[in-house]
């Protein structure tokens, strides 16, 4: 069937099988390699993207059911420049080994950013407990994490009454 | 030996040594396209023509196959072809997986896809080819086999009985290996002891679970005769002669490339059957298969490990000196030995290993290898160590309360003294430097023990039951060919590095060691950056393609930073030799007053700069007209390193791990954990700490979760994500790392293996928590996985 | 595994949604169970009908007395909606046990209740708020008890051609006290055993109408009727609740699984039970 969507800001149409599921549609039908499959069964959280701006599992839906939607990845997450924050906490303290886990974990943790400003590091911990890390041991994502919300704290008063600043300012 | 310059040896700032990148948390420079979504996982590699391979499995532990009928799968849309073990036999040789080394070993030819019997449940039967991966599972849906179930030998204490099930008949028996190590007189000194304590602990079975699975592609191209392998793999060169060996193929002829792995921890540095058969099939059909296990064939086909139980006592005077150990170890590996490495290793590294920390003069150790009808087991990260270190370290515990002395003091009277090496251990390891007490000094420094048995005496009035656990361990790392090669296996334990430079003044180093997550070329980096004197942005890395980079060992064993470390070193410091030869002669100034710093030649005494490498780089590739005629100009240099001394560079460390248990529920809170390891010369501590945080994780997971669960005919239970439980974040602890450096002098780097630290002592230090948590109750666990339902047990709630 | 073949339509109306519901079609809501066994390739699936965009099937509201909450109501919805944390406050409760949040924010209350995994939450506080399911059909509705509907082992009094339009809740009165407690092996895991525990405490300190409903332990809820019983017009009291936890060996017959014996279960239910009553017992009496 034909599905009309938006992926990462994009409009794209393209048949797709029903049997297929968001990832494989991300991955084999747009090329968007940075979703990955760890389990396709709903648990490992690597396939972690956002549908109409809430995080999902990828493997857990179908790509026909998405007409209309609107599907943000890791790339298009990454060029919007949202966590690029967040990111440059990842690199500089290490919080990604192998990186097979880290889009999801990355989208997971966007998701923290983005409602849950005032997550402690058990709050971090609960949220990100659906992200199989393997390599790490959870903790420089956890502490990457906790830096970036504690470092948009700062800014967000320190910003206070200065009107409004982009995203990149933040950088 | 050892005297590279570094800040601390010459007693300068990193500020003074601008690119001394030797033991600085530099980040790792491929961990951008890593958070951005933007490496390539083998699955990420689409080539041309390319058909996808999907596996029937056998549903039973044990069967005979009658027929397998493949028309109906040959109807399905999208399927090519269809593979079975006969057709497979035409074109690869079998392999049995023994190392001569190992006395007496013996085990079954294996096929890459099974000829008239199964003999394990998920051992891959038949294959499907098809153009999506979908369609070839709807061509393996289609296939019917006749099976004829069979008995299954799924008991590892029964294995050896007589009249049981004898995997395959021509062995004789089950028996795959065995092996006793004795030093002194164990049965007089444990006579004589003032106390024996004795105990049989259980490890459970467990897989490791890389978030990547499996996954290879494999294209033979009749045209140039090459067959190209992708594959996510620790060992590229192995894996090059293993598909040459089997597939009649020179080693010439394939090329394996490995590009970004999603996780190993041993689980990638196997011969897979399914694997072999996608090399075979490629090679038959002369174009791209492509297999990506799911995950469900993960559970039933990667390699398990640790499926152990061990009979262990251990004999004490009064005054704490530990006598001797007595050791019974039984382990159940599959139905086969895995190649090339065999199955029979992590048997052996608890004979190695039990009692390393301490020096104690009567050993017996007899580990006994046997076959299952259940997946194949093999090194999995830390082989044999957090089962030794386990047992060993409960040993410990035990003794301590029965002799009513602290634990540490126990330790501390026993550990190897810091300045007693070389020292060889009973079971013949040979230690070339340890810091067993400094590392407990250390340790101690971190872990504020007044403190938390103050607070477990307060919980314990109100009912709450908090422990503390200790477990010191040693660790085998950079091993020599004492491992493998001896026994006949053309496994590297030499690697290579190539470095050269390039016009514009940068550095490529090619290195024959893998990148799996761990940070190898993050250090490899550094290194050449520190070797030769440039920026460490001006370095590149290539690692993972057999045609381009020096032939070696790969990635396993904690050998990355110690042998392709050194490689990478010794190389970049001729290559510094090289290019200041060149500049001598530019500069009319002897090379040995010349230095390279930041990527400018510079005057060594004043530090002056003399000429930037991207003008030498200039010169010597388009103005070479202008060099002296006889100059040497080659700027590339390849070192090879391997270890000479010692079979193997041990490495020590001990871990400390305070949890609570609900003794109303069996369940264990991770409150914090602590470790202090020796791995030699750190090279980047940013990686080793969260390496090592990983290691712990990896170790409390299959100390509190991890099982692969049989049923007694050998059905897998545990098949699903939801059924083998790994470790979260919710559940983990904050973990401290600090570190001891005893270089080892092997290398001019002093690296030794960090990787397996975390993993060889987390279980013991929990087991020991726990139990220190239970002791005044009464209970005590010595199974893991440490269930709700083993501890409730122990406390006879259930 | 991948997906097998199958098929997809999408109902926009509950026209759409009969006409469509066909031999072999199922139901696809949140799909967060049903896709997930999808990749076990256990069964043919046949044609999946997407209910997601029925609008009838939405919302949250007060109507008639009773709280009703449409079936399409994702997990994330139901844990921050104001209603429900005012009216079921079990609800608000039990969401973030839910597996986790990218799960909740597809997951519905109407998928979770036609599911009927006996080890989830959502069953077991319908069956412990005593609600009523609004089952629909092609030309009209039925109302069933939660304690009715589900009848076994993954089967619920749907019949073919129904589905869950809504569930109603009872609003809760000022002395209903509510706790949901479970012990599972990891965060978001599913429970060994737990307990959603609904009672009336009175102003003289007695339990009235207590419904103390385990998940976990069963082939659905097991709504504890003798522990009911034997806490029913008691004060809450250490000596209630032992005698609760005596009561309870009889409503339990928990079968085993890869986390334990039935004893185990049987055992844990035992402790959530003190655990849940001492955590409503007012504090007066936990002095005492």
């Amino acid at each position: 069937m034909m599905i009309t969507l938006t992926v990462n800001g994009e409009r794209v149409t393209r048949h797709v099988e029903p049997r297929r599921h968001l990832i494989d549609f991300l991955r084999l039908d747009l090329g968007l390699t940075g979703s990955h499959a760890g389990c396709e069964h709903g648990v490992c959280g690597a396939c972690t993207v956002r549908v109409d701006g809430e995080i999902v599992r990828g493997c857990l839906v179908l790509a026909a059911s998405l007409d209309g939607a609107e599907v943000t990845t890791i790339e298009g997450l990454t060029d919007s420049g949202e966590v690029a924050d967040l990111q440059d906490q990842f690199v500089a303290r290490n919080a990604a080994q192998c990186g097979f886990c880290t889009p999801g974990m990355v989208m997971a943790a966007a998701d923290i950013l983005a409602h849950h400003a005032d997550a402690d590091r058990a709050a971090i911990r609960e949220h990100l407990a659906g992200n199989y890390c393997r390599c790490t041991g959870y903790q420089a994502i956890v502490e990457a994490v906790a830096a970036t919300l504690s470092e948009r704290a700062i800014h967000t008063s320190a910003d206070a009454g200065r009107g409004d600043r982009t995203r990149e300012a933040r950088r | 030996m050892n005297e590279i310059p570094t800040p601390a040896s010459i007693g300068l700032s990193r500020e003074d040594l601008p690119n001394s990148y030797i033991g600085r948390s530099v980040p790792r420079p491929s961990l951008p396209k890593l958070v951005q979504g933007r490496a390539t996982y083998t699955d990420d590699v689409v080539l041309p023509r390319m058909l996808h391979a999907a596996f029937l499995r056998s549903p039973h532990a044990h069967a005979r196959i009658l027929a397998i009928r493949i028309e109906a799968a040959l109807a399905v849309p999208g399927v090519v072809r269809v593979f079975t073990g006969a057709d497979l036999a035409k074109v690869c040789d079998p392999w049995v997986a023994v190392l001569d080394h190992l006395k007496g070993m013996k085990s079954a030819p294996q096929h890459p896809l099974p000829l008239d019997r199964a003999t394990w449940q998920g051992e891959a039967v038949v294959a499907v080819l098809a153009d999506t991966r979908a369609a070839a599972e709807d061509g393996v849906a289609a296939i019917e086999v006749d099976w004829d179930p069979l008995p299954a030998q799924t008991d590892m204490e029964t294995a050896l009985d007589a009249g049981t099930v004898v995997i395959h008949p021509e062995l004789g028996d089950n028996l795959v290996f065995t092996r006793t190590a004795t030093k002194g007189d164990v049965d007089a000194a444990f006579a004589a002891a003032h106390k024996v304590v004795e105990a049989t602990f259980v490890t459970g079975r467990h897989t490791g679970v890389t978030l990547e699975p499996r996954s290879i592609i494999a294209d033979y191209n009749r045209a140039d005769g090459m067959l190209t392998v992708h594959q996510a793999t620790q060992a590229p060169h192995m894996m090059q002669n293993v598909f040459a060996k089997h597939l009649r193929l020179e080693e010439s002829q394939v090329r394996v490339i490995c590009k970004d792995v999603g996780g190993s921890f041993g689980i990638k540095v196997h011969v897979y059957p399914d694997e072999v058969a996608v090399a075979a099939m490629a090679r038959v059909l002369g174009r791209p298969v492509k297999f990506i296990a799911d995950r469900f064939e993960s559970f039933a086909s990667d390699i398990h490990a640790r499926d152990h139980r061990i009979k262990a006592r251990m004999a004490v005077n009064a005054d704490g000196t530990i006598i001797g150990f007595d050791v019974d170890d039984l382990t159940g590996i599959g139905p086969y030995s895995v190649y090339p490495r065999t199955s029979a290793m992590e048997g052996n590294q608890v004979v190695n290993l039990v009692g390393g920390p301490y020096d104690f003069a009567h050993y017996r150790c007899t580990t006994r290898v046997v076959l299952q009808n259940k997946a194949p087991t093999c090194q999995y990260r830390a082989v044999g160590h957090p089962i030794a270190t386990a047992v060993t370290e409960g040993l410990v515990e035990m003794a301590a309360r029965e002799l009513g002395m602290d634990a540490l003091d126990l330790r501390r009277r026993n550990m190897i003294r810091d300045d007693a090496y070389p020292f060889t251990s009973p079971p013949g390891m040979r230690f070339e430097g340890l810091s067993h007490h400094a590392s407990l000094d250390k340790l101690l420094e971190m872990v504020p023990v007044a403190r938390i048995r103050a607070d477990q005496a307060e919980q314990r009035a109100i009912g709450v039951h908090r422990g503390l656990g200790f477990a010191a361990f040693i660790e085998l790392t950079n091993p020599s060919p004492f491992m493998y090669g001896i026994g006949g296996a053309r496994i590297s334990a030499q690697d290579g590095c190539t470095v050269r430079m390039d016009p514009d003044g940068s550095v490529v180093a090619s290195s024959g060691v893998t990148e799996q997550g761990q940070g190898t070329e993050a250090i490899l980096a550094q290194i050449v950056a520190h070797g030769v004197g440039v920026p460490v942005e001006r370095v590149k890395i290539i690692t993972g393609d057999t045609l381009n980079t020096p032939y070696g060992g790969g990635t396993w064993a904690c050998r990355g930073a110690g042998i392709g470390g050194e490689a990478a070193l010794q190389s970049a410091l001729a290559l510094k030799a090289q290019i200041l030869e060149v500049a001598g002669a530019m500069l009319q100034a002897a090379p040995e007053s010349l230095d390279i710093v930041m990527g400018h030649i510079t005057d060594r005494a004043s530090g002056a700069q003399r000429m930037s490498l991207h003008e030498l780089g200039r010169i010597v590739y388009f103005r070479g007209d202008t060099l002296p005629r006889d100059l040497p100009r080659e700027l590339v240099q390849t070192r090879h390193f391997i270890t000479k001394e010692y079979p193997f560079a041990f490495t020590n460390g001990i871990q400390a791990c305070w949890a609570e248990v609900d003794t109303d529920t069996g369940m264990v809170k991770l409150l914090e954990h602590w470790v202090v390891e020796d791995c030699g010369r750190v090279v980047n501590p940013l990686l080793v700490d969260e390496q090592v945080r990983g290691g712990v994780v990896q170790g409390l997971g299959g100390a509190l979760y991890e099982h692969c669960v049989y049923d007694e005919r050998g059905n897998l239970l545990t098949t699903t994500m939801a059924d083998y439980l790994v470790p979260m974040s919710a559940e983990m602890p904050d973990i401290h790392v600090g570190h001891v450096e005893t270089p080892t002098k092997e290398s001019l780097l002093g690296a030794k293996g960090a990787g397996e630290a975390g993993t060889a002592g987390a279980p013991g230090a929990l087991m020991n928590a726990i139990n220190d948590a239970l002791a005044p109750l009464g209970a005590r666990v010595l199974e893991q996985p440490f269930t709700p339902a083993r501890i409730l047990a122990a406390l006879g709630r259930i | 595994m991948k997906w097998p073949a199958l098929g997809y339509l999408r109902a926009s109306s509950l026209d759409e949604l009969w006409r469509a519901l066909g031999d072999g079609a199922q139901i696809l809501a949140g799909g967060q169970t049903l896709l997930a066994t999808l990749a076990f390739r256990l069964s043919e699936p046949g044609t999946l009908v997407d209910i997601t965009r029925i609008p009838e099937l939405r919302g949250i509201s007060v109507t008639g007395g009773v709280l009703r909450v449409g079936a399409l109501t994702r997990h994330a919805e139901l844990g921050r909606d104001a209603l429900v944390a005012r009216h079921a406050p079990l609800l608000t409760q039990a969401v973030p046990h839910i597996a986790h949040p990218a799960i909740r924010n597809r997951g519905t209350i109407g998928g979770s209740l036609a599911y009927a995994d006996p080890a989830a939450e959502l069953p077991a506080c319908a069956v412990a708020l005593d609600a009523t399911l609004v089952l629909a059909r092609e030309g009209g509705e039925r109302r069933v008890k939660a304690t009715d509907f589900f009848t076994g082992l993954l089967t619920t009094a749907l019949e073919p051609g129904e589905i869950i339009a809504a569930v109603e809740f009872p609003l809760a009165g000022p002395s209903q006290r509510a706790v949901i407690l479970e012990v599972a092996r990891r965060s978001g895991d599913y429970a060994m055993a737990g307990l959603a525990a609904v009672l009336d405490l009175g102003a003289d300190g007695r339990v009235t109408a207590p419904r103390l409903t385990f998940f976990g332990v069963g082939d659905g809820p097991v709504l504890a009727t003798r522990a009911n019983a034997a806490l029913e017009g008691r004060a809450l009291d250490a000596a209630a609740i032992a005698a609760a936890q005596a009561a309870l060996d009889a409503d339990l017959d928990p079968p085993a699984d890869l986390h334990g014996p039935p004893a185990m279960k049987r055992h844990l239910c035992r402790v959530l039970l003190g655990r849940a009553l001492q955590s409503l017992t007012p504090a007066t009496e936990q002095a005492a």
